[in-house]
Formats: structure tokens, C-alpha cells, sequence
């Protein structure tokens, strides 16, 4: 089977966050990671080839110096690497990105292309759905449970009471949630076999896409604005045995966690 | 550049490991007065953590020793200093003289199981009546056709209470001193082996130290490492790594806690002012900083040094003896800037300050790396019996 893995470079979740004149996030290379999210379907392409056979592949679009972390993803056990760089890709919104990686996965051929839920750095979440619009092809989204039959992709996805199997026919696309594994850790034979597996590099000309529909050309969606969140907490003390369980649980009612 | 694009994997490999596997369990250990180090080292066997430096042949990775220093630095940033230490026990204390001299039947039958992580192991040198002096102790093993028959005891003995087998050094003949030792694989299952008491320390909570008997212990031979009477020697060279581990893991930790005191001084909040603001105390931890970097470049040197195959007693002493010293002002300075909160259970420094003082004692005391550092350069007539290097 053939797996391709679609997984973004973020800035580590610690890492301070700033912006640019145009309103973009700084991407600084020493605090870019794996989008903590992509480790999952990482690790879900891991286990579905050790099931199934066949090849992972991991695909980002990203800055050259992204290498960094597909080689990450190599080490913790994908076969090869891609990376689709270009610099008219940069400041690309959501549809953007799905034009490129769409372009990417028709190029690679695939069964099973995973995706995260979001990304940690903009918690957009619509990538994989755009990417499947793109390539008219069936999306299974949040998925806590998959599993390959006869051709077709099953998953189970978590809802308020219970939850939802839906299936499609692969090659399908699958966006996964954090509930569907445990990734491992890169193992030092994995660590030292990455640095000879392959990593193809694609540009926008590689893969046919018109320039003018990604990057900040092509982009929709423009940030025009941020400011910090209020970091302040406000503790209220509940204390004495006058009636202050009873104000507990009206607080947590309230807030919506009973 | 000394790390290059895998050490830095590796780096963030144990990092995760550490955050995930390790540091959600450190209360509980410490509580238990234990690590488990079965469950423990058999996942870090499965990632190839626990045999970095020693050949692949029997299941080690065949790297440099710059792996190592990560690997420490990396275990350092554990919320305990016990843990860290049964680890690397494991993996740099007892191990050593085995990897480097040991036949091919006797890796089969430890190293091997023992980087895969199934066995635990621990070093047992220091006796009731023998610790800095080395040369005095009085296990015995006795020759019976091929076997030793092992007579004695050893006192201290980190990971002792759950070991698979012990690196035991006894004498086997009857030269006086340093002479006439032996380094034995001794498996704990030997009849006549048995774990006397563990003990209640002051510090490291989650590492269990035991007093193990030998009772009549019978073993093969073959158990010997290297060559019979060399047992000494080869101890004094495990040491040597021992001190670099002991010291490479004491910078890293000490960072942590400075680290840690200035994010906690930055808010805490007095004379209508940060207390970091105070410059008796910015001046103290930016002081600190700069020692510990000190030591970690003494490290760096004396890793390079190691690498190339050098002897580096001299500097491994040193090295061991600052982190010793500096580990207790770091920490002492430290829980001073926490006030109260420091002196609590529930404050990481209040637990830092007490596992930080063992490093001045175990794996040899201050005193004796000051005298070796002193033969080392020459200070002393020749007549000077050697004892720990
Ligand atoms: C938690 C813990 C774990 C340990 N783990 C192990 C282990 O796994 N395996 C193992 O074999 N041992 C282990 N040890 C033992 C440790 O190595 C010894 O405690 C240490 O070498 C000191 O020996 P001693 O305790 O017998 O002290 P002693 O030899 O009695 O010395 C006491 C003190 O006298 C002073 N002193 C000694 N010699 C001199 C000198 N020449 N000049 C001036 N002053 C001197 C020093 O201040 C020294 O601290 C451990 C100890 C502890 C506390």
C-alpha cells in the first residue's frame, strides 16, 4: 500500500511567537518541529504499513531547511521523504497549501494520504478537506480508529454520544486525532538509517501548479491584526463547609465540564 | 561542529523520552524508594538507548561517546537525580571493563541481554570497611577447580536490590593492595547471593542502594574480565568513565535548577520589585551560570580527549570533583532564592538540594579526586601507594 503522510512544520508549541510587518508568523528554523498533530498520522502510516506493506512517504510543504524534520520523520520510520518547496509557496493560506499538496499526492500516487487534525501553529483544521476537494476524492475526517479491507477505509470518529464509522473506497484520505495511537520515538537504528534514505525536493514548475493560485499571490485570507491573549487568572476560592460544594459544581456546570 | 544532524535527533529522542516516560513516574519512584528498572531499560533497550558506545556485535550501536554526553545531559533534565543514576549505572558504571575486556561467551551471556534491556546490572566495589580506599578491600574469591568460590561483603550498592548480576570486585590471591584483584560477573540467582538490607538515603530516593552478602558464592571462572589479577586496573579505568557520566549528568541537572530559580525569582515578587531584580541574586545565578558552563567545556575537553583515546584520569577527576562542589552551591544558592517554598516537598529544588550532595561522596570522594589530581601532576614523591587512579 502506498502511504503518503502529509505533515507540516510548526514553531515548537513553547516557543514565542511573533509576527511580521505583513502580519505572518516568524518561522525561526531552530524552533521548527513537526506539527506535534502530524505525529500521529505519522505513526498511523507506520502501523498500517506494518499491516499492509508497501511504502510511507513523508510530504511537506515547506522552507528548504524543513529537510531538518522530514529527515525526523525518517528516522522515526517513514521511507522516503518530499519535500515541495518553492518561494512563491511562501505566505500560502489554506487553499494555497491544498493546491500544492494536492498537486504532490497526484504526482506521488497514493492509497492512503494521512493528515493531523490541525496544525499547531494556525488551528485551521480545513487543509485535508481542501486538499480532498482538489483532488475529488473522499475525506475521513477525525479519525480515532481506521482500518484497511477489501479496498476500502474505515474509520470511527468520536462524537458527543458515541460515536460515527464512516468508509470510503481507497484511495481515500484520512485526517487523524490524538486518541488513534501512541507515536513512538525515533530509535537510534532509525536515527542512523534516515540519513540515507531519500528525500526528493519538488517545485511548483515540478508539479505543474500555476503560481499565481498559491503563495501570497494566491492567497484569500489575509491577517490583518493580532494581540496577546489575557494571561491573567483569576482564582476564586471556594472554602468552609457552608454550602461550598454546592458552588463547585454550579461553577463547573456553568463552565460546562458536568 | 561537535553534534551533528543525528547526535541532535538522538538529543530530542531522549528529551521526549525523558518528558514522557520518565519524569510522569518520579514522584512515585521516589516515594517507593526504587526505580523499576526492568520495565524501565527494557524500553530504552528497544530503542537502542542503552548501548551506545559498545559494539554492535552485541547488540550496542557502535557510536562516540558525544552520544553518551547527550544521552546524560539529556537524563539530567530528570525531576531526580536517583533514576539518572540507576540508569547510567547500568549503562556507564558496570559495563565498561565488560564491553571493553570481556570474552565473547561472557558479553554473549550479560552484555548482550543487558543492553537489550532484560538484565539490570550494578557495580559492587566498596565494602563495610573499605569505600576511598579501594586497595583494602576484602571480598574473597577462592580458586576451586574452575569455579570462584566468592566470600564477602558490599556495601552501597546502587540498583543492588534488583540486579540480574553484579560486576563484583574481590581478590583472588593473597598479594596485598591493589594487587591480586579480579573483576567477577557474579548473577544475583547464585546460591549463597542474597540482598542483605536496602537502604533509607538522605537523597536519591529513586534509586535503591542494598548491602549485598556473599555467602560461599560459586561462579565460573570464566565470569573473570580480562585477565585474572588485572581487576584493579580495569576498575580504576571504569571509573574514569563513571567520573565523566557523574559529572556530565550534575552540569545539565544544575542548569536545570538555575534555570528553574530564575524563571521562579523573575515572579515572585518583594520590595515592590522581581526578586531577580535584586542584584545579589542576579549576580549569584549569573555567576553560576558561568561555572557550569566552565564545567561542561572541562567535560567537552575531556570527552574529545576520550574519544581519541587518551587517558583522561586527570581530567575526569577534575571534572567529577567541580561537579561534586559546584552541585552544592548551585543547589544550596538556589533553594535560598526559593524562601520557604524551597525548603518544601512539593518545590523540585527542595529535592534537588538533597540528591546534589552525593556527588562529592559517590564514586569516589572529593578528597580522593584531589589526590589523584595531585600524583597526576606530579606534587607528590614517588613512594605514594596508588589507591583510586
Ligand atoms: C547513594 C550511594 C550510592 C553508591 N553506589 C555505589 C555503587 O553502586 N557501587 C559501589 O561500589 N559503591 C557505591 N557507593 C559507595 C561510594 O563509592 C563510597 O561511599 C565512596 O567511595 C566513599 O567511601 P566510604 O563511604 O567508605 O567513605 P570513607 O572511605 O570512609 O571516607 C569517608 C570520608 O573521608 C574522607 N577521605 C577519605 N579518604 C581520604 C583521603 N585520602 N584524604 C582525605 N580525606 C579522605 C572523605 O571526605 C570521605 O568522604 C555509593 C554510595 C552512595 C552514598
Amino acid at each position: 500500500m502506498n502511504i503518503v503522510v502529509c505533515m507540516k512544520e510548526t514553531p515548537s508549541i513553547t516557543a514565542v511567537k511573533r509576527f511580521t510587518a505583513d502580519m505572518r508568523l516568524e518561522r525561526r528554523k531552530e524552533d521548527a518541529e513537526i506539527n506535534p498533530f502530524d505525529e500521529y498520522a505519522l505513526e498511523e502510516g507506520l502501523r498500517q504499513r506494518e499491516k499492509h506493506g508497501g511504502e510511507v512517504i513523508a510530504l511537506c510543504m515547506g522552507p528548504v531547511t524543513a529537510t531538518e524534520n522530514i529527515r525526523k520523520a525518517l528516522a522515526i520510520g517513514a521511507d522516503r521523504g518530499v519535500l515541495v518547496t518553492d518561494p512563491a509557496l511562501e505566505g500560502s493560506d489554506a487553499i494555497g497549501t491544498a493546491r500544492a499538496l494536492a498537486a504532490a499526492l497526484q504526482k506521488l500516487g497514493f492509497d492512503l494520504a494521512l493528515f493531523g487534525s490541525a496544525a499547531a501553529d494556525s488551528y485551521g483544521g480545513v487543509v485535508p478537506a481542501a486538499v480532498a476537494e482538489v483532488l475529488g476524492q473522499p475525506l475521513l475526517s477525525f479519525a480515532s480508529k481506521l482500518e484497511i479491507a477489501d479496498g476500502r477505509a474505515k474509520i470511527e470518529r468520536a462524537a458527543e454520544t458515541g460515536y460515527q464509522v464512516a468508509e470510503a473506497a481507497i484511495p481515500a484520505l484520512v485526517s487523524v486525532i490524538q486518541t488513534i495511537n501512541v507515536p513512538r520515538y525515533p530509535s537510534m537504528k532509525g536515527i542512523m538509517q534516515s540519513k540515507k534514505k531519500p528525500i526528493d525536493t519538488f517545485s511548483l514548475a515540478d508539479l505543474g501548479v500555476d503560481a499565481t493560485l498559491v503563495g501570497v499571490a494566491g492567497a484569500r485570507e489575509k491577517a490583518t491584526g493580532s494581540s496577546p491573549v489575557d494571561t491573567q487568572r483569576k482564582g476564586e476560592l471556594f472554602s468552609g463547609n457552608d454550602g461550598a460544594a454546592d458552588r463547585i459544581v454550579a461553577f463547573l456546570v456553568e463552565q460546562k465540564v458536568l | 561542529m561537535r553534534f551533528s544532524p543525528e547526535h541532535e535527533m538522538f538529543r530530542q529522542s531522549i528529551r521526549k523520552f525523558v518528558e514522557r516516560e520518565l519524569n510522569p513516574h518520579v514522584d512515585e519512584w521516589e516515594e517507593a524508594g526504587a526505580w523499576p528498572g526492568h520495565a524501565v531499560l527494557k524500553q530504552m533497550g528497544a530503542l537502542g538507548f542503552l548501548g551506545l558506545t559498545y559494539p554492535e556485535e552485541y547488540g550496542g550501536q557502535g557510536l562516540d561517546f558525544w552520544y553518551t554526553v547527550i544521552f546524560c545531559e539529556e537524563l539530567a533534565k530528570t525531576n531526580c537525580a536517583g533514576a539518572p543514576m540507576g540508569i547510567t549505572v547500568h549503562t556507564d558504571m558496570c559495563t565498561p571493563a565488560l564491553a571493553q575486556h570481556g570474552s565473547h561467551e561472557l558479553k554473549r551471556q550479560f552484555l548482550e541481554p543487558s543492553l537489550r534491556g532484560e538484565y539490570v546490572g550494578c557495580i559492587a566495589v566498596t565494602e563495610p570497611d573499605a569505600g576511598s580506599d579501594v586497595a583494602s578491600i576484602r571480598t574473597r574469591a577462592r580458586p576451586d577447580g574452575d569455579d570462584w568460590v566468592i566470600t564477602g561483603r558490599k556495601l552501597f550498592i546502587t540498583n543492588g536490590a534488583q540486579a540480574d548480576w553484579a560486576c563484583v570486585l574481590a581478590r583472588t590471591s593473597d598479594e596485598p593492595g591493589a594487587h591480586g584483584m579480579s573483576l567477577i560477573i557474579v548473577p544475583t540467582t547464585s546460591p549463597g547471593f542474597s540482598v542483605s538490607r536496602t537502604l533509607r538515603k538522605l537523597g536519591n530516593h529513586s534509586s535503591d542502594t542494598a548491602e549485598l552478602i556473599f555467602d560461599n558464592v560459586r561462579v565460573p571462572k570464566a565470569n573473570t574480565i580480562g585477565e585474572e589479577g588485572m581487576g584493579f586496573i580495569l576498575q580504576m579505568r571504569q571509573f574514569q568513565r563513571e567520573r565523566l557520566v557523574g559529572a556530565i549528568l550534575s552540569y545539565s541537572s544544575m542548569e536545570k535548577v538555575v534555570r528553574e530559580t530564575i524563571a521562579y525569582t523573575q515572579q515572585r515578587r518583594a520590595f515592590g520589585a522581581a526578586l531577580i531584580e535584586q542584584q545579589a541574586i542576579h549576580f549569584r545565578l549569573a555567576e553560576l551560570l558561568t561555572e557550569i558552563e566552565a564545567l561542561r567545556a572541562l567535560c567537552y575537553d575531556a570527552t574529545e580527549r576520550f574519544v581519541a583515546g587518551e587517558d583522561i584520569t586527570r581530567l575526569a577527576s577534575m571534572a567529577k570533583l567541580k561537579g561534586g562542589r559546584l552541585s552544592r552551591e548551585v543547589t544550596d544558592s538556589c533553594l535560598q532564592y526559593y524562601g520557604g517554598m524551597g525548603y518544601m516537598e512539593e518545590t523540585p529544588i527542595a529535592r534537588a538540594y538533597r540528591d546534589a550532595r552525593l556527588l562529592s561522596i559517590g564514586g569516589g570522594a572529593d578528597e580522593v579526586m584531589l589526590g589523584i589530581i595531585a600524583r597526576q601532576e606530579g606534587m607528590l614523591p614517588q613512594k605514594t601507594r596508588p589507591r583510586q587512579g
